[in-house]
């Protein structure tokens, strides 16, 4: 089982999702992200697919995909080089106490405070994926309340 | 002009060149069927929208013509969903327009309301609900194109009753231009290369084509292919008749019912070449124990099917006979003399039989009699279970679209009204479904179709009194525990048939058989319906059981 970043160019249409989501959910894979965004061509939008699943599992899927009416173009960004960034939004508990420590996370990864109240700071990061790992272990021992990611979205270089 | 959405239809399935349309009206769709009354081609109205459909599938088989559907919303649109799921498995191309609630109730739970789309998605190549009529004509247009081309499919159309009586001009495009279906019909001229090499080294080869020769129209090349070769030749349950099965390179069927030298054939090959068809687990019982030393060369125009249960050494995607007739130009002939002689040996050591008695009628006897009796001219189509299985082994087919049948879905029912379809494609061809008392059951309400339009299709039931292929695999598997399976309180199936205005006859005896089918292929305005009542516990063979693998084959029960 490896992790896959599957990018899927569809026309602009209502139902589009469902298609590809059908593929999915049809063979009982579970999808860790999904994001759907507008591109810079009109009528045409991108879905960044995060899956699991062995490697010839995946290439059935992709298969699939392509197969599709509305699909214009399937990318397995996992074989390529890319740029990858994805947005977290974490409310953690912050007494008083142990907001500087907090503060000093946020700083150190360039985070940003979105909210903060009395008793909780609610923190946005961005970032590739792995560094949004990281900074949500490190929040983790001040208790967190709840916990938003974007998914990611991924482009390819050159 | 502005016309209405209705007529935008019917006009755009003449500019389609529709011949016939199938269907069953309902409220939403009386706006089109206002439409259809004056429309140049013929409505086949059915009994049942499942009739309608694989009378379409049927015709689509028959034919080679994309076949046209049309049902109301709700009850008339799931009722076809079967047969939508039908088509779909076995890549047949139908265009079927379902009604809908008007837009502004879609989603109101509206009377005779359901999701049509996401209902067929799985099962269609593509579907549409129309949400502006601008859009209506390049839809039907598109959904012709799509279900025809590449690997064949049903698209449904999904048409709000507002749409359908909304005006707008007509104007039928005549080119479309789809950016994400684009299939491909060359094959690769490296690939094409490769593969001949493996073919002319190899000590071992032979042919696996499937339906994909069918739908390409290929089997003239595949046909030279072979004679330039010398290569045996199996196909799949819907490749029957792309070769002649007449000819002594052929191993007629191979898969779970197929014969014991086209699958031990298999088995041993060094070279498996597959022409159109889909490695399904019916074909390869256990898929690692299918064809251990085999490389494998696979020609498919869907290259979803490629490596998806066998990896492949070259594939080449592209239709069949475009390759097929590139491959023929460069190919020499492989060194396979002995390889030939082992398989002819195997052809005689372990034919196709079956143990004729006098006593009871067998199931394969009465099948062996329509092929001779209609010198294998007919179009023959199977319902699901013994009687499909017994129909491919002890009929020989010879030429392609002539054995019409559920293979992927495995549908019963579908048989009868698929027949009905073929009839009407070819009014001159003998039609005749081999059915089940099981499945003749499930769409006899069609009788009155083909007494209505004077269809002289020939029901041969092989009447056993039971679901005959879940009961072999009861007795096989279950400790013979026939749970719900005996179904030996059928009506009289003569006497139904008489009251549906067909002809219907009882044979009982072995020596009333070929007088049955020769009256039955005498009738020239009626459909007759011939209710064999044959051995009750024949059993097919031979068998692959499930989960063992093809070599395992075996010829009868074991004691």
């Amino acid at each position: 089982m490896s992790q896959h970043v599957i990018s899927v160019k569809v026309e602009n249409k209502f139902g589009v999702l469902a298609r590809v989501a059908g593929l999915f959910s049809a063979r009982g894979y579970n999808i860790d992200s999904l994001t759907v965004s507008t591109t810079e061509q009109e009528n045409v939008s991108v879905m960044t697919i995060v899956a699991r699943g062995d490697n010839r599992v995946i290439e059935q899927v992709k298969k699939q995909l392509n197969k599709l009416i509305d699909v214009i173009k399937v990318t397995d960004h996992s074989e390529l080089e890319t740029i990858e960034r994805e947005l977290a939004l974490i409310k953690v508990t912050a007494p008083s106490s142990k907001r500087p420590e907090i503060y000093q996370l946020v700083e150190i990864f360039n985070a940003e405070i979105a909210d903060i109240s009395h008793k909780t700071m609610t923190i946005g990061v961005k970032g590739v994926p792995g560094k949004i790992e990281n900074f949500i272990e490190l929040l983790r021992p001040y208790g967190i309340k709840e916990l938003l990611r974007t998914g990611r979205i991924s482009l390819q270089k050159l | 002009m502005k016309i209405s959405g209705a007529e935008i239809i019917v006009k755009s399935l003449i500019k389609e060149n529709v011949e016939i349309m199938f269907g069953y009206p309902g409220g939403v769709v009386i706006p089109i069927f206002h439409q259809i009354f004056n429309a140049p081609f013929k409505f086949i109205l059915s009994s049942h929208e499942q009739g309608a459909i694989h009378a379409a599938d049927g015709y689509a088989r028959a034919s080679g013509k994309t076949g046209v559907v049309i049902a109301t919303s709700g009850p008339g649109a799931t009722n076809l969903v079967t047969g939508i799921a039908t088509a779909h498995m076995d890549s047949i191309p139908l265009v079927i327009f379902t009604g809908q609630v008007s837009r502004e109730m879609i989603g109101n739970d509206a009377f005779q309301e359901v999701d049509v789309t996401g209902i067929t998605r799985p099962i269609t190549k593509h579907n549409y609900l129309v949400q502006d009529i601008k859009d209506l004509a390049r839809i039907i247009k598109e959904a012709f194109h799509i279900a025809s081309t590449g690997r064949p499919g049903p698209v449904v159309i999904d048409v709000p009753v507002d749409i359908s009586n909304s005006q707008y001009k007509f104007e039928y495009p005549e080119e479309i231009h789809i950016r994400g279906y684009k299939p491909v019909y060359q094959g690769h001229p490296v690939q094409i290369r490769r593969a001949c090499r493996l073919i002319e080294s190899a000590k071992k080869p032979v042919v696996y084509a499937g339906g994909g020769v069918v739908i390409s129209g290929a089997h003239e090349e595949l046909r030279k292919f072979v004679k330039k070769t010398g290569i045996p030749i199996t196909t799949t349950l819907l490749g029957l008749g792309i070769y002649p099965e007449t000819d002594p390179l052929s191993l007629e069927m191979l898969g779970m019912h197929g014969t014991y030298y086209a699958n031990q054939a298999v088995f041993e090959s060094d070279l498996l070449i597959a022409v159109g068809a889909r490695f399904d687990d019916r074909v390869t019982g256990k898929i690692s124990a299918f064809i251990p030393d085999a490389k494998v060369i696979h020609i498919d125009i869907d290259p979803a099917s490629v490596s998806k249960n066998v990896l492949v050494d070259v594939p080449i995607v592209g239709d069949c006979k475009n390759i097929l007739k590139e491959i023929n130009k460069i190919i020499k002939a492989p060194h396979i003399d002995q390889w030939v002689k082992k398989i002819n040996d195997l052809k005689k050591s372990h034919p196709l039989t079956y143990e004729n008695t006098k006593g009871r009628i067998k199931p394969q006897y009465v099948v062996e009699e329509i092929y001779r009796l209609t010198k294998g001219d007919a179009i023959i189509c199977t319902e699901v279970g013994q009687n499909q299985m017994w129909a491919a082994q002890f009929y020989k087919y010879t030429k392609p679209r002539t054995f019409i049948s559920s293979g992927g879905l495995g549908t019963m029912g579908y048989g009868f009204p698929a027949a009905i379809g073929a009839q009407l494609a070819k009014p001159k061809k003998k039609v005749i479904d081999i059915a089940g008392d099981g499945s003749i059951q499930m769409n006899l309400q069609e009788l009155i179709v083909a007494v209505q339009h004077r269809l002289p299709i020939i029901i041969a039931i092989l009447n056993n009194g039971f679901l005959g292929m879940v009961r072999q695999w009861q007795q096989l598997f279950y400790d013979k525990r026939y749970s719900h399976t005996c179904i030996n309180f059928a009506p009289d199936f003569a006497g139904v048939a008489e009251a549906y205005g067909a002809i219907g006859i009882t044979i009982k005896e072995h020596d009333e058989v070929v007088p049955a089918l020769e009256k039955a292929l005498s009738v020239k305005d009626r459909p007759i319906l011939l209710d064999f009542h044959v051995a009750k516990e024949e059993n097919v063979y031979p068998m692959v059981p499930a989960g063992k693998s093809i070599k395992d084959t075996i010829m009868r029960e074991l004691a």
